[in-house]
């Protein structure tokens, strides 16, 4: 991966007077109605192309010596991943979908040359059939409350000047000169602002604990080890906009009383690491970062940890074990990581998104912040909504907007068409709700009354074709194979449901065997020591709460009503519906349909392996599981 | 000094006392496999739960860990407790089918087999971490620790080879409450099969038997520091020796004659 890193002249910024006057500096360089083509260049545009796509940008604006009149920036994860690679007109805000390289000629001669608009690129409404060429009227972005993610279209990530230009580090020079560590506190305290990972503890109340508590050096820590499958909130913002997690860390410090501080960020994640360092490298260039920041007496240094492929790191106590050189292995947290944690010493752990929250609250005050939301979860959380749905992607919407609205308004409903079943929320350690929870407002504490909750983040949308039990299995198999081992609850009762859920998806399940996995389940999340026990137990017990009937069929009756276990399923050919047209025929991997033309086909039982792609293929719905 | 409420009776207790060993002090018997009083609680085989109330609050924890503060009030012996114990050794006999004092323990709290399939493939090792932790904690040589995760989790030397840091002290084999570990002492070699490990002993100077592996010896010679002499004299030797000079040194005119070291020469006897 090649970096674009602009060589800039290296700047000190030795007081706040300073930062000021050279964001002034960049603003005014920047004139307002210069084009700039915005490329997304988050790792899902990237798997798709997008940097080429930068590529013949750049190549066709230099053949055409158009490149001092247009900018091109390619910046970070823009959210609307379903369409990507993405590419933004700016100032107009065009937006064109799914560009490939060989797009690029057409939309540099209509966008550029022209001030016209290459229609077929545009994003077409699947409801009203209407192309919509500005982004944000978009309904998937016009639905969105974007403060944390605001500005990820608008700033190269490697480019601190990016940064800078768009109010960067005002937040922390504001603290430094202006505010009391203790006010800090108190202003973090009353916005409301709860943690982001999914655990939703007061972060106001976190800071406190840490600032009173005795020792040196006291810590920061930034949890990056997002390890939730189909979540990626937090990789977008560390991709994306680095320096605002580094600012909020930086004014965190300042308010507990710390000069250190790491980021954990998951070895899976190379692009957030790599403009991390980055980002360190040039804030600590500019004197925004390390010894006397903007020329006060306060430093704070930040290094980089980076995780080894275990899910359990995301919890704090092992995550701070994993720090310090050891296994990442939970403790009993009776004496809390504020007073003791990383090395023995307070520590102040936050989520990325968490910390991405603090430099706006500081700027535009706690009662912005807390008029946001609901009275209990305030502000807005950023969610990666992923599965059967039709616009997959990054969301951020105020707290207490329903899961209806997000589904269907943002998300535009159920792929294909097919009928809503469940919503999986939270993550391994969070459940599935079914359709008649759909009204329930997204926050902290509502679904997790449900049975579920709302976690870091992570929305998977599920439809008729999804089996419930299945998606247990899947959970449970992820979280047996993630526990560390230590306690007898986690480790043993873990491995003994994937054996129960297993038995029932291949048929060969009992009553008695459901009934024996629930009482397991209770007990793996009420003896469990840590975090990732305690709520290991919610995919199973969410699903046997709203869909036991299915569990049911599974043990009873010997069938899969979604038509996904294999042994249980069998598809069969409706010839009332099937009007001969061979598609299914075309899709079978082991030729196991026959039919003459126009006529009903069939499948033999012998060589079918049940893939389900038939079902898939057949435009009349004609396949039918048994 | 706070109070705190066991099972209905008050008692103070010096705050961040562990709940466990003043439990144990009242007279109230809780079963544990990972404790150990001279090492850190550890928390890990979760037969220690109690059921902890703290204002409207009330959870399943272990005790071993569970520091005394302001307003907890402790119950040892609910019917949730008592399910929690039954659920932790039908799951720990299903993963160690050998190990006798899983099964005794789960047939005396009512468990009368594991509805789980057994595993034959994990000896007797529970993980409970014992060995790990006082070749760690209390010995000081850090032979032993976890390696892999989840259900793969196991006790392991560095790669499962003969370990070079090991100096046969046997701790490991003392404390392990399920004898999985396995020592035996064969033709002056010291071999604990469970990790792969053989050690040379020393001989007695005295009755010629070997007594200590040679690192064991060294490691303690070390620890000591150079000024004191170790001599190498087996346990029963030693014995011996200490008898006779208590004896002389508190002979008298009047008991000399029968001195019982007179009698004692310095013959292999087993029988003192």
């Amino acid at each position: 991966m090649r970096l674009q890193v602009r060589k800039e002249n290296l700047v000190k910024l030795a007081s706040p007077e300073q930062l000021e006057r050279y964001r002034n500096k960049l603003q005014a360089a920047r004139r307002q109605d210069k084009p700039c083509i915005t490329i997304c260049g988050g790792t899902g545009c990237r798997a798709g192309r997008g940097l080429d796509v930068a590529r013949v940008f750049r190549d066709i604006l230099k053949k055409k010596q158009f490149d001092r009149r247009v900018d091109i920036q390619i910046t970070g994860c823009h959210g609307f991943c379903e369409r990507g690679p993405l590419v933004v007109i700016q100032p107009k805000g065009i937006l064109y979908v799914s560009v490939t390289p060989d797009d690029v000629q057409e939309i540099v001669a209509a966008s550029i040359e022209h001030d016209e608009v290459v229609e077929r690129l545009t994003y077409k409404d699947p409801g009203t059939k209407r192309r919509i060429f500005h982004e944000m009227e978009i309904p998937f972005y016009a639905n969105q409350q974007r403060i944390v993610l605001a500005n990820n279209g608008k700033l190269d990530p490697a480019n601190i000047d990016d940064y800078i230009a768009v109010g960067g580090y005002a937040s922390l020079a504001k603290v430094l000169t202006r505010m009391q560590s203790d006010e800090i506190v108190e202003l973090v305290g009353k916005s409301g602002l709860r943690g982001r990972g999914g655990g939703g503890f007061p972060t106001g109340h976190k800071w406190r604990a840490c600032r009173e508590a005795a020792g040196y050096p006291k810590y920061v820590l930034c949890n990056g080890d997002e390890g939730d499958p189909g979540a990626f909130m937090d990789r977008s913002i560390m991709e994306g906009n680095p320096h605002s997690v580094l600012e909020g860390m930086a004014i965190g410090a300042y308010a507990i009383g710390s000069d250190r501080g790491y980021i954990y960020v998951r070895h899976e994640y190379p692009l957030a690491v790599e403009n991390l360092v980055i980002a360190i490298r040039q804030a600590e260039e500019y004197g925004l970062l390390g010894n006397n920041i903007l020329g006060t007496d306060f430093s704070f240094k930040v290094r980089i940890s980076r995780g080894a492929g275990a899910f359990v790191c995301g919890e704090s106590t092992a995550l701070m074990a994993s720090i310090e050189g050891f296994s990442g292995e939970p403790r009993a947290k009776h004496i809390h990581t504020s007073e003791k944690g990383v090395f023995g010493q307070p520590t102040t752990l936050n989520n990325v998104e968490t910390w991405a929250n603090v430099p706006l609250i500081i700027d535009k005050g706690w009662e912005w912040f807390a008029n946001m939301g609901t009275k209990t979860s305030t502000g807005t959380k950023v969610f990666s909504l992923v599965g059967k749905v039709k616009n997959t992607g990054l969301v951020e919407v105020p707290m207490g907007i329903t899961l209806r609205h997000i589904i269907f308004d943002i998300g535009g409903g159920v792929a294909a068409n097919r009928s809503f079943k469940a919503v999986q929320t939270g993550g391994p350690s969070g459940g599935c709700l079914p359709e008649d929870q759909l009204d329930l407002p997204v926050d902290f504490d509502r679904l997790t009354e449900a049975g579920s909750m709302m976690g870091s983040g992570g929305m998977i949308v599920m439809d008729d074709r999804t089996c419930m039990v299945e998606v247990a299995r899947y959970f449970t198999h992820f979280l047996s194979k993630e526990s560390c081992g230590k306690c007898t609850a986690c480790r043993e009762g873990l491995l003994r449901m994937y054996e129960l859920l297993d038995g029932i998806t291949s048929g060969r399940g009992t009553i008695e065997q459901i009934e024996l996995l629930e009482e397991v389940g209770l007990y793996v999340r009420d003896n469990s020591l840590c975090g990732l026990g305690k709520t290991a137990a919610n995919p199973t017990l969410s699903t046997l709460k709203y869909f036991r009937d299915e569990y049911r069929a599974h043990v009873v009756d010997k069938k899969c009503p979604a038509g996904v276990c294999k042994e249980l399923t069998t598809f069969d050919i409706d010839v009332k519906m099937c009007t001969g047209c061979g598609k299914c025929v075309k899709s079978c991997p082991v030729e196991a349909i026959t039919g003459k033309k126009k006529a009903p086909h069939s499948i033999s039982q012998d060589k079918c392996i049940k893939c389900g792609m038939c079902r898939e293929t057949c435009p009349f719905n004609a396949v039918i599981t048994l | 000094m706070i109070k705190t409420i066991i099972d209905g009776k008050e008692i103070e207790v010096e705050r961040d006392r562990w709940a466990l060993d003043v439990a144990r002090e009242m007279g109230i018997s809780i079963p544990t496999f990972c404790h150990h009083p001279a090492l850190q609680p550890y928390g890990a085989c979760r037969l220690c739960v109690v059921e902890v109330s703290k204002g409207k609050w009330r959870w399943l924890t272990t005790s071993c860990d569970l520091p005394i503060r302001e307003g907890l009030s402790i119950r040892t012996n609910t019917p949730e407790v008592i399910k929690s114990r039954k659920m932790a050794l039908e799951l720990l006999w299903a993963r160690a089918p050998q190990a006798e004092c899983i099964q005794s323990l789960a047939k005396k709290l009512g468990v009368e087999r594991p509805r789980f399939a057994v595993r034959d493939d994990l000896g007797k090792c529970i993980l409970c971490g014992l060995c790990v932790r006082i070749c760690d904690q209390l010995i000081g040589v850090s032979a032993l620790s976890f390696s892999r995760r989840g259900v793969e989790r196991r006790v392991e030397t560095p790669f499962g080879k003969a370990s070079d840091s090991c100096i046969g002290c046997n701790a490991c084999v003392e404390v392990c409450p399920t004898g999985h570990i396995v020592s035996a002492d064969r033709d002056s070699v010291r071999y604990i099969e469970t990790w792969n490990t053989k050690l040379d002993m020393l001989l007695c100077d005295v009755c010629g038997k070997a007594y200590m592996p040679v690192k064991e010896f060294e490691y303690i010679k070390n620890k000591l520091g150079k000024e004191i002499s170790l001599e190498q004299v087996c346990p029963v030797c030693r014995r011996k020796q200490t008898i006779v000079r208590l004896e002389r040194a508190t002979a008298t005119k009047e008991n000399n004659v029968n001195l019982v070291s007179s009698h004692l020469t310095y013959e292999i006897d087993s029988s003192v």
